[in-house]
C-alpha cells in the first residue's frame, strides 16, 4: 500500500508519524508515573512503527498508476478491517460484562476487570471502534462514488483513519487503567479529546475538498448525512468535554460544568451522540447501499429532504428526556419530551423511505442476505425510534428510567439498526473494492444474518422483561402503604433475564466473528473480478451514483 | 385523507423542494444550514440554565467536599461506580419512600462533573451517607456478597491496600476552583494535610479540617486501619457524606403525613 504513494507523500507520512511519535515521547516523559505516560508510550510505539513502515518504502519506485482513472480505496480497506476487529473486541467485551451481571465472580482478581472499568471499553469499542471505523471507511467509499471523484489527498485519509484509531486505543486502554471523565460516551480525558478535535478537523477538510472536486452538480443525500455527522459531532464533542486538567502532567481533569448544567450538557451530548454518531452517518450508509444493492431508486427525494432537516433540527432538543423528574427545571424536561415525540416524524420518514425503496425488489430481500441485513436494519430503525419517542413521554419514562428497558432500547438501536446496516454495507462493499467475484461464502452471510437477528431479539426481549419487571417492583406498595420489595428482591428477579441477555449477546458476537472470517477469506481466497465501471467518470450516464428515478 | 390534510402546505413543500434542489449544489450552504439548524435547540435549552437564578436553589448551609472526600469521589469515578449507581432521587413517591427526600439542584452544584447516573443496577446513592456504618461499607466493598448474597457488585478489596495519593490534592482543588468551586487558598494549601487529618485524627491534623470545613465534618478512621491512609478511607468518607452537604432537602420537604 505504501508503494502506491508518491515519494513526496511517503516522506510526508514519515514526517507526520515522526512528529506524532515525538509527541508521544513528550507525553511519556511529562506524564511518567501516571496513566498519561502509558498513553505516551503507546503513541510512541504505534507512530514509530508507522514511521518505519513508511521509511522502509522510502526508496521504492514512483507509482505508475494514473490517479485520475481510479478511486483511492486503500484507507477504506484498512478501515473496514479495523471496524471488524473492533466489532469482535467491543462485542466480546459486551458479552463479558453482560455475563458479569449474571455471574459477578466472572472476573480476575485485578482492578481492571471489574464491571465499572470494562463497561466503557464495551461501549466505546462498539460505538467508536466498530461504528466509527465503519462510518469513516464507508464515507470514503461513498463520497468518491457519489462525487465521481477521487479522494482529495492521499495522506489525510490515513491521518483521519489511523488518528481516530489511536484515539480509540487511548480511550480503551485508559478505561482499564481507570482514566475516565465519567461522562457517558465521552469518557476519554482531555489530551485524547484534543487529539480527536485535530483528527476531526482534518476529516471535515477532506470531506469538503472531495465534495469540491465532484463531477456532479448535486450533492447526494448520503453526503448530507455524513456532513451532519462530522459537523455536529465536532460541536457536541468540544462543548461537552470542556474541562480543566488538575495538572498538565496527569490525566485527571474536572468538567467545566457542574450539577444541573452539567447534566443538561451531558445528555445534550449523549442523546445527540445517538443522533449524529449512531443515526446520521448510518443513514448515509443506508441511503447509498440500500438503493445500490436493491437496484431501485430512492422512493422519494422530498421525504429525504424532510427527514434530513427534521432529524438535524429536532434531535438536538431531545436530550433532556434523559432527565425527567430530576432537578432539571420542568420547562426543559417538557421541551425535551415534546421534541422527542415530534422526532418520530422525520425518523419514520427515513425508515419509510428506505422500505418503500424496496418495492419491486422484495424478491431480492428474500434471496439476498446482504440486502436483508439492510431491510431489517431499516425496520429496527423504525421500531427503536418509535420506542424512543414513547419512552421520552414523562409518564412512561417514570417507569423505564434507570432500568434495563433503557439498555434494551439502546441495543435495539445499536444491534438491530447500527450493526445490521454496517454489516450489510460491509458485505456489499467488500467484493467491490477488493475486486472480487462475490463474498467467500453466501451461506456464512445467511448464518450471520440469522444469528444477529436472533441474538438481537433475545437480547431486546430479555431487557424489556427485566426493565418493566424491575420498574414495576420498585413502585409496588403493600396494602399497608409500605414498599413491597427491597432492592435485592428486584435483583433476584433480574437474574434469568441477565442470563438470557448474555446468550443473545453471544449469538450476536458469534455472527460478527463469522462475518470477520468471511471477509478475510474473501480477500484471501476468492478469485479476482474485473470492476464493473467503478472509476471516476465525467458523465452521470456512465456511472450514476445510485439508481436514478425514471 | 392525508392528501386533504397536506393540501394547504403543497405550495410550501413545492417551494422548499425547489430551494433545496438549488442549495444542495453548494457544500458550504449545507454546512452552514446544518450548523444553524443543529445549534438552536441546544442554545435554547442550555444557555438559560446559567442565567435563570432559580434553576439552582440557594442553600446557605452548603459545604464543600473535603480533600479526602473529593479524592474518594475521584476514586468513585475511576472505578466507574456511576455506571450502576445513580445519585438522583426523582420526584416520585416510591423513590422518596425508598431513598429519602428528592434531590435538589443545589446538592450537586459543586459536582464537576455531576454523577446523577442513568442506570440503577444497584440502588441510588444520593442519600446513602451515614445510612450504614463505616465498618459495613468497608466490608461490603471488600466482598459485597458476604453481606448481601444476591448482590452482583464487583469486589474492591484492593482499595484497602492502596495508599491514597495525596500529593496531587492541592492541584486538584485548585483546578476545581478554576471551574467554580469556592475553595480558599488556605483550603488548597492544606489539602494534603487535611486529607491525612480527616482519616487519621490521632496525627494531630484533625483540628485544621474542622476549622476549614466545619464542625460537622466526619473526622475518624474510615477503613479501620490506624497505620496508613488508604483509598478505602477516601471512598468511604465520600460515601458517608452523600446527601449530607446541606440540610435543605430535609428542611423543605415535609415527611408524608405531616
Amino acid at each position: 500500500m505504501m508503494t502506491r504513494l508518491t515519494t513526496i507523500e511517503r516522506q510526508g507520512a514519515m514526517l507526520l508519524s515522526g512528529l506524532i511519535a515525538f509527541a508521544g515521547l513528550a507525553l511519556a516523559v511529562i506524564g511518567r508515573g501516571d496513566a498519561m505516560g502509558v498513553h505516551g508510550w503507546i503513541t510512541l510505539i504505534l507512530a514509530g512503527t508507522l514511521f518505519f513502515i513508511a521509511g522502509n518504502a522510502a526508496y521504492a519506485p514512483e507509482p505508475t498508476e494514473d490517479r485520475t482513472k481510479s478511486y483511492y480505496d486503500d484507507p477504506t480497506k484498512i478501515g473496514l478491517l479495523l471496524a471488524l476487529f473492533w466489532a469482535v473486541i467491543g462485542m466480546g467485551m459486551g458479552v463479558w460484562v453482560a455475563a458479569q451481571l449474571a455471574w459477578p465472580d466472572l472476573r480476575f482478581d485485578a482492578a481492571w476487570s471489574s464491571f465499572g472499568r470494562l463497561r466503557p471499553v464495551h461501549t466505546s469499542g462498539v460505538i467508536f471502534g466498530f461504528g466509527g471505523n465503519a462510518l469513516i471507511a464507508t464515507s470514503f467509499h461513498i463520497m468518491q462514488r457519489t462525487c465521481r471523484a477521487r479522494l482529495a489527498g492521499h495522506l489525510s485519509p490515513w491521518f483521519v483513519l489511523l488518528g481516530f484509531n489511536l484515539f480509540c486505543i487511548i480511550a480503551a486502554s485508559g478505561y482499564l487503567m481507570g482514566v475516565t471523565q465519567s461522562k457517558e460516551y465521552a469518557e476519554p480525558e482531555w489530551y485524547a479529546d484534543i487529539w480527536l478535535v485535530i483528527v476531526w478537523i482534518v476529516y471535515f477538510i477532506l470531506y469538503i475538498r472531495t465534495l469540491a472536486r465532484r463531477n456532479e452538480p448535486h450533492i447526494y443525500v448520503a453526503n448530507w448525512y455524513y456532513l451532519a455527522f462530522i459537523l455536529v459531532v465536532a460541536i457536541l464533542h468540544i462543548v461537552n468535554n470542556l474541562a480543566v486538567p488538575a495538572s498538565f502532567g496527569a490525566a485527571k481533569s474536572y468538567s467545566a460544568f457542574s450539577g444541573v448544567q452539567d447534566a443538561m450538557t451531558q445528555w445534550w451530548y449523549g442523546h445527540n451522540a445517538v443522533a449524529f454518531f449512531l443515526t446520521s452517518g448510518f443513514l448515509g450508509m443506508l441511503y447509498y447501499f440500500l438503493p445500490k444493492r436493491a437496484e431501485r431508486p430512492i422512493y422519494s427525494y422530498r421525504l429525504s429532504i424532510l427527514s434530513f432537516w427534521g432529524i438535524v433540527f429536532f434531535y438536538i432538543w431531545a436530550g433532556s428526556h434523559h432527565l425527567h423528574y430530576t432537578a432539571l427545571p420542568m420547562w426543559v424536561q417538557t421541551l425535551g419530551m415534546t421534541f422527542s415525540v415530534m422526532l418520530l416524524v422525520p425518523s419514520w420518514a427515513s425508515a419509510g423511505n428506505a422500505l418503500m425503496t424496496l418495492n419491486g425488489a422484495w424478491q431480492k430481500v428474500r434471496d439476498d442476505a446482504t440486502l436483508r441485513f439492510m431491510m431489517v436494519a431499516a425496520v429496527f430503525y423504525g421500531l427503536s425510534t418509535f420506542e424512543g419517542s414513547f419512552m421520552a413521554v414523562r409518564a412512561v419514562n417514570s417507569l423505564s428510567h434507570y432500568t434495563d428497558w433503557t439498555v434494551g432500547h439502546v441495543h435495539a438501536g445499536a444491534m438491530g439498526w447500527v450493526a445490521l446496516i454496517s454489516f450489510g454495507s460491509i458485505y456489499a462493499v467488500v467484493p467491490v473494492i477488493w475486486r472480487k467475484e462475490s463474498m467467500y461464502s453466501w451461506k456464512l452471510v445467511e448464518w450471520h444474518f440469522w444469528l444477529a437477528l436472533g441474538g438481537t431479539v433475545i437480547y431486546v426481549f430479555a431487557m424489556w422483561n427485566s426493565g418493566i419487571t424491575q420498574g414495576l417492583m420498585w413502585r409496588t406498595y403493600t396494602e399497608s402503604g409500605t414498599l413491597a420489595y427491597s432492592f435485592t428482591d428486584t435483583l433476584v428477579a433480574m437474574h434469568p433475564y441477565y442470563v438470557a441477555r448474555a446468550i443473545g449477546g453471544s449469538m450476536f458476537l458469534a455472527g460478527a466473528v463469522i462475518g470477520a472470517f468471511n471477509v478475510v477469506m474473501t480477500i484471501r481466497n476468492v478469485s479476482h473480478a474485473a470492476p464493473q465501471r467503478d472509476y471516476p467518470t465525467e458523465s452521470e450516464a456512465n456511472e450514476p451514483a445510485v439508481p436514478a428515478a425514471e | 385523507m392525508l392528501r386533504m390534510f397536506l393540501k394547504p402546505f403543497a405550495r410550501f413543500f413545492e417551494f422548499h423542494a425547489r430551494t433545496h434542489y438549488r442549495a444542495e449544489r453548494h457544500s458550504m450552504a449545507l454546512t452552514g444550514g446544518i450548523i444553524l439548524a443543529a445549534s438552536v435547540g441546544g442554545f435554547i435549552e442550555i444557555a438559560p440554565l446559567f442565567t435563570i437564578d432559580d434553576t439552582v436553589e440557594a442553600a446557605a448551609d452548603m459545604r464543600l467536599y473535603t480533600p479526602l472526600e473529593q479524592a474518594g469521589r475521584d476514586i468513585y469515578i475511576r472505578e466507574g461506580c456511576y455506571a450502576c449507581h445513580s445519585q438522583m432521587i426523582r420526584t416520585l413517591q416510591d423513590e422518596v419512600d425508598r431513598y429519602g427526600p428528592y434531590s435538589l439542584a443545589a446538592e450537586s452544584q459543586y459536582d464537576h462533573p455531576m454523577l446523577w447516573g442513568s442506570k440503577r443496577t444497584g440502588p441510588d446513592l444520593a442519600r446513602v451517607g451515614e445510612k450504614y456504618s463505616d465498618d459495613w461499607q468497608v466490608r461490603h466493598l471488600v466482598d459485597p456478597r458476604a453481606l448481601v448474597p444476591e448482590s452482583v457488585m464487583p469486589q474492591y478489596a484492593f482499595l484497602l491496600d492502596r495508599p491514597l495519593a495525596i500529593e496531587s490534592l492541592p492541584a486538584r482543588l485548585s483546578a476545581l476552583r478554576a471551574v467554580g468551586v469556592p475553595y480558599t487558598d488556605d483550603q488548597i494549601v492544606s489539602a494534603a494535610r487535611d486529607a491525612y487529618g480527616q482519616a487519621l485524627p490521632d496525627t494531630g491534623n484533625a483540628d485544621g479540617v474542622l476549622e476549614r470545613y466545619g464542625e460537622e465534618t466526619n473526622v475518624r478512621i474510615f477503613d479501620g486501619r490506624r497505620d496508613r491512609l488508604t483509598e478505602m478511607d477516601a471512598l468511604v468518607a465520600y460515601l458517608q457524606i452523600l446527601g449530607g452537604l446541606t440540610e435543605l432537602p430535609a428542611e423543605t420537604q415535609p415527611l408524608r403525613g405531616e
